[in-house]
C-alpha cells in the first residue's frame, strides 16, 4: 500500500470522526491520537519511498517537509488539548464549539499534508485554497468583534491571494499545453519539470508573477501580509503555532515547487530577484513594525513574517549554501516559532491578558514558563547556540559573499528586529513579578521537545541531515 | 487558427466581451439590488461563455460548469445575498465609492493593462485563447478594484465573484485544461463559506476602511 494514502487517510477519517463525536475531552484526546498516527505513518516513506503517481509525488525535497509537519501538528495537539480545556474551563470559550475546532483542526493537518504531496498542480491549489478555509474558521472560533475581524479580512486577502494563484495556475497550463498536448500531463509537476524547458518563456514569467504573489500573500510576504498579524492575534493559540508552523511554510514549499520548474527554462525570468525584493521588503517591514507591538503574540506574528522574509530571501539567493540555509531557516523558525506559542499561550491564560503591558517579571512569577519564553525569544532572535544563529549566519555569510550590499539590507533588518525582540523580553521577562496568575498547568514537554531540537540543530548537524540538505538544496537550483 | 472556424470564434468573443462589459456596470452601480441584478447577469453570460467553449473545443465536461455557473451563480447566490440585505436592513445604502469617474478611469487602465500583459506573450496560442485570456484577466482585475473601492460587505463579496467569474472564464477559455469542473466547485464552496459568514457574523460594513485612524483603533493593537 502506498504509505501516502495512509498520511492523508489519518487526517481525513479523524476530521469526519471528530466532526460526529460530541465530548471535548474525548475529542481533544482523539485529536492527540490521530496527529500522532500520522506522524508515524509518516516516517513511513522513508524506508519505502512510493512511487510518483500522476496525484501524488514524494520525493527528497518534500519527504522531510511532511515528517516536520506531521511533528508540529502532533506537539501543537499536545498543547492544545490542555490549551483548550483551560479555556472551557474558564468559560472562555463554549464546549459545542470544540467538536468543530478539533474537527477542522484535522482538516486542517490533511490539507496541509495534500499540499505538500501533490503532483498536480490543481490539486495543490486546491489544498491551500481548503486550508485557508479551514483556518479562517479557526482565526474566528472566539466571536469576539476582533476575532470576526481578524477572520474576515484574512478570508478577502487570501481569498484574492487564492484567486491570483489560480490564475497563474491556468497560465502555466497554456504554457505547458503546446508542448505536453491536453489534459493531466501538462498539470503534473513531475511530468512538466523534465520538458519546461520547451515552454513558452513569456507565459512562464507571467505566470510566475501571479503565483508568487497569489501563493505569497498565504507566505505572509509584504506587502500582501495584513492578515498574518491578525489571524495570529486573535484566534486560539495553537492555531497560531499551526500557522506559523506549517501553513507559512507549505505555501512557500508551494512557491519554489513553481521556482523549481522555472530554473527548468533558459529563457524564463529568474525568480530569484523577485524573491529577494519580496524578501527583503517583508523583513525589513516587519523588524520594524516589531517595536511598535503591545500584543505578545502579534509581536510573534511579526517576527513571523521577518522569518519568512529571510526564508525567502535565501531561496531567492539560490545556489546549494543559500538553499541549505534557506531549508534549515524553515525547519528551525518553525520549531521555535511554533514552541514560542506554546509558551505565550499559557502565559495568556496564566495571566489573562495578551497585553505586552501587562505581563511583567514572568520569570519571577511563572519560573518555569518565564525562562521558557527567554529561552525561546533567544533562540529566534537568532543568537548562538540555537539552530537559529546557524541558519542566519549562513545566509548572512552566503551573501557577503555574492551580494555585499543585499547582505548589508539584511543584517540591518536582522538587527532592527534583534532589538525590538530583546527590548520586549526584558519587561516580559525581567524585573518584579507582578503577582497575578496562579501556577500553570502547562504541557512543557512539546515546548521543551522543540527547544531541545533546535538547540541540538545549533550545536551539531548529524551528518545524514547534513547530506540530506544538501541533496535537495542542489535540487532546488 | 487551426480547429476553429469563425463562427465558434465570434460568438466566444461576444460573449466574453459582454461579461468584461457587466464587470464595468458593476463598477458604477451604487444601489446594492443593482449591483446583485448585474453579477447574476454576468453569471449568466458565464454561464453561455463556458457552454459555448464545451460545445466548440467539444469538451462534454465543460457543460458542467456552465450549469453551476447557471444554477449556483445565477440563480441561488443572488437569491441568498438579496435575502441577506433585506435582512441586514442594507438596501438604501449608497456606496461612495472612489466616484465613478475615477473608478472608470482606473476600470479602463486596468483593461488597457491586461491587454498589454497577455497579448505580447501568448503570440504562439491561438487567436481565440489569447482573447479570452486577455478578457479574464480585465475582468480578475476590475473584481479587484470592485473589492478595494466599495466599502460595504455584501458589495465586496461580490467583486470577489465576479473576480472568481474572471478565474472561470480564463479556465473554459484555455484549451483541454483538466480539473475546471474541480476548480471551480472548490471556489464555489469558498464562495458559499463567505456568503455564510456575511450572513452568520451580520457584517455590515467591512472592517478595515481607508481612514488611516480608524485602522490604527481598528487593528486590534488592544490597549
Amino acid at each position: 500500500m502506498n504509505p501516502v494514502h495512509l498520511i492523508l487517510a489519518i487526517p481525513a477519517g479523524a476530521a469526519v470522526l471528530l466532526a460526529l463525536l460530541p465530548g471535548y475531552r474525548l475529542a481533544a484526546r482523539l485529536n492527540v491520537v490521530a496527529a500522532a498516527a500520522t506522524l508515524g505513518a509518516s516516517v513511513a516513506p522513508f524506508f519505502h519511498r512510493p512511487e510518483t503517481t500522476p496525484l501524488l509525488l514524494i520525493d527528497d525535497f518534500n519527504i522531510y517537509l511532511i515528517l516536520l509537519t506531521a511533528f508540529v501538528a502532533f506537539t501543537t495537539s499536545l498543547f492544545s488539548a490542555r490549551y483548550v480545556i483551560h479555556e472551557v474551563t474558564t468559560g472562555r470559550l463554549p464546549a459545542r464549539y470544540l467538536r468543530f475546532y478539533h474537527a477542522m483542526y484535522q482538516a486542517f493537518c490533511f490539507t496541509m499534508l495534500l499540499a505538500l504531496t501533490a503532483n498536480n498542480l490543481g490539486v495543490m491549489w486546491v489544498a491551500i485554497e481548503g486550508a485557508t478555509l479551514t483556518t479562517v474558521l479557526m482565526v474566528g472560533l472566539y466571536r469576539t468583534h476582533e476575532a470576526l475581524e481578524a477572520a474576515w479580512k484574512y478570508f478577502i486577502l487570501c481569498g484574492v491571494g487564492i484567486a491570483l494563484a489560480l490564475f497563474g495556475t491556468t497560465l502555466m497550463y497554456l504554457a505547458a499545453q503546446p508542448v505536453m498536448g491536453e489534459g493531466m500531463p501538462a498539470m503534473t509537476w513531475s511530468a512538466m519539470l523534465p520538458r519546461v524547458g520547451a515552454f513558452s518563456p513569456a507565459i512562464l514569467n507571467l505566470a510566475f508573477v501571479f503565483l508568487l504573489v497569489g501563493y505569497g500573500t498565504k507566505v505572509g510576504l509584504a506587502p500582501l501580509h495584513a492578515w498574518l498579524p491578525d489571524a495570529h492575534a486573535e484566534g486560539p493559540t495553537p492555531i497560531s503555532a499551526v500557522l506559523s508552523g506549517l501553513l507559512l511554510n507549505v505555501a512557500l514549499y508551494v512557491v519554489l515547487r513553481y521556482k523549481m520548474l522555472l530554473a527548468g527554462n533558459a529563457q524564463a525570468v529568474a525568480p530569484g530577484p523577485l524573491m529577494i525584493t519580496m524578501g527583503l521588503a517583508s523583513l525589513l517591514l516587519a523588524s520594524f513594525m516589531l517595536y511598535r507591538r503591545r500584543d505578545i503574540k502579534r509581536l510573534f506574528a511579526y517576527s513571523s513574517i521577518e522569518h519568512m522574509g529571510i526564508i525567502t530571501f535565501a531561496f531567492g539567493m539560490g545556489g546549494s549554501l543559500a538553499n541549505f540555509a534557506g531549508l534549515l531557516h524553515m525547519t528551525m523558525h518553525s520549531l521555535t516559532k511554533s514552541a514560542i506559542f506554546f509558551a505565550v499561550g499559557h502565559i495568556s491564560q496564566v495571566k489573562g491578558t495578551q497585553k505586552i503591558a501587562e505581563i511583567r517579571g514572568l520569570t519571577e512569577s511563572q519560573p518555569l514558563l518565564g525562562w521558557a519564553l527567554v529561552i525561546g525569544v533567544i533562540a529566534i532572535a537568532g543568537l548562538p547556540p540555537f539552530g537559529v544563529f546557524t541558519s542566519e549566519f549562513l545566509v548572512l555569510t552566503t551573501s557577503f559573499a555574492r551580494a555585499p550590499l543585499l547582505a548589508l539590507l539584511l543584517l540591518a533588518g536582522l538587527l532592527v528586529g534583534f532589538g525590538a525582540l530583546m527590548l520586549r523580553l526584558q519587561g516580559l521577562a525581567f524585573g518584579a513579578g507582578e503577582g497575578g496568575g496562579k501556577a500553570s498547568s502547562a504541557a512543557l514537554l512539546p515546548l521543551f521537545l522543540h527547544f531541545a531540537l533546535v538547540l541540538c540543530a545549533g550545536i551539531y548537524l548529524p551528518g545524514p541531515l547534513v547530506a540530506w540538505f544538501r541533496t535537495v538544496a542542489r535540487l532546488l537550483g | 487558427m487551426p480547429g476553429f472556424a469563425t463562427l465558434p470564434y465570434d460568438v466566444a468573443h461576444v460573449l466574453d466581451t459582454l461579461v468584461l462589459v457587466l464587470s464595468f456596470a458593476l463598477l458604477y452601480q451604487r444601489r446594492l439590488f443593482g449591483v446583485l441584478t448585474i453579477y447574476a447577469w454576468q453569471a449568466l453570460l458565464l454561464a453561455a461563455a463556458a457552454a459555448w467553449q464545451a460545445y466548440a473545443q467539444d469538451a462534454p465536461h465543460l457543460y458542467i460548469t456552465a450549469g453551476i455557473a447557471l444554477v449556483f451563480k445565477a440563480i441561488i447566490i443572488p437569491i441568498a445575498l438579496h435575502r441577506i440585505i433585506v435582512y441586514l436592513d442594507i438596501h438604501r445604502t449608497i456606496e461612495t465609492a472612489l466616484g465613478v469617474g475615477a473608478t472608470l478611469t482606473v476600470g479602463v487602465a486596468l483593461v488597457a493593462l491586461s491587454i498589454l500583459l497577455v497579448l505580447p506573450v501568448t503570440t504562439a496560442s491561438g487567436a481565440l485563447t489569447r482573447e479570452s485570456l486577455a478578457a479574464a484577466l480585465s475582468v480578475v482585475l476590475l473584481g479587484l478594484l470592485m473589492m478595494i473601492t466599495r466599502r460595504n460587505a455584501v458589495s465586496q463579496v461580490v467583486g470577489f465573484m465576479s473576480l472568481e467569474n474572471g478565474l472561470i472564464l480564463a479556465a473554459v477559455g484555455v484549451k483541454g485544461m483538466p480539473l475546471v469542473v474541480e476548480l471551480s466547485i472548490a471556489f464555489s464552496v469558498m464562495v458559499a463559506f463567505i456568503i455564510f459568514g456575511v450572513f452568520f457574523f451580520h457584517i455590515r460594513e467591512r472592517f478595515d476602511t481607508l481612514d488611516i485612524h480608524d485602522m490604527e483603533r481598528f487593528r486590534g493593537e488592544r490597549r
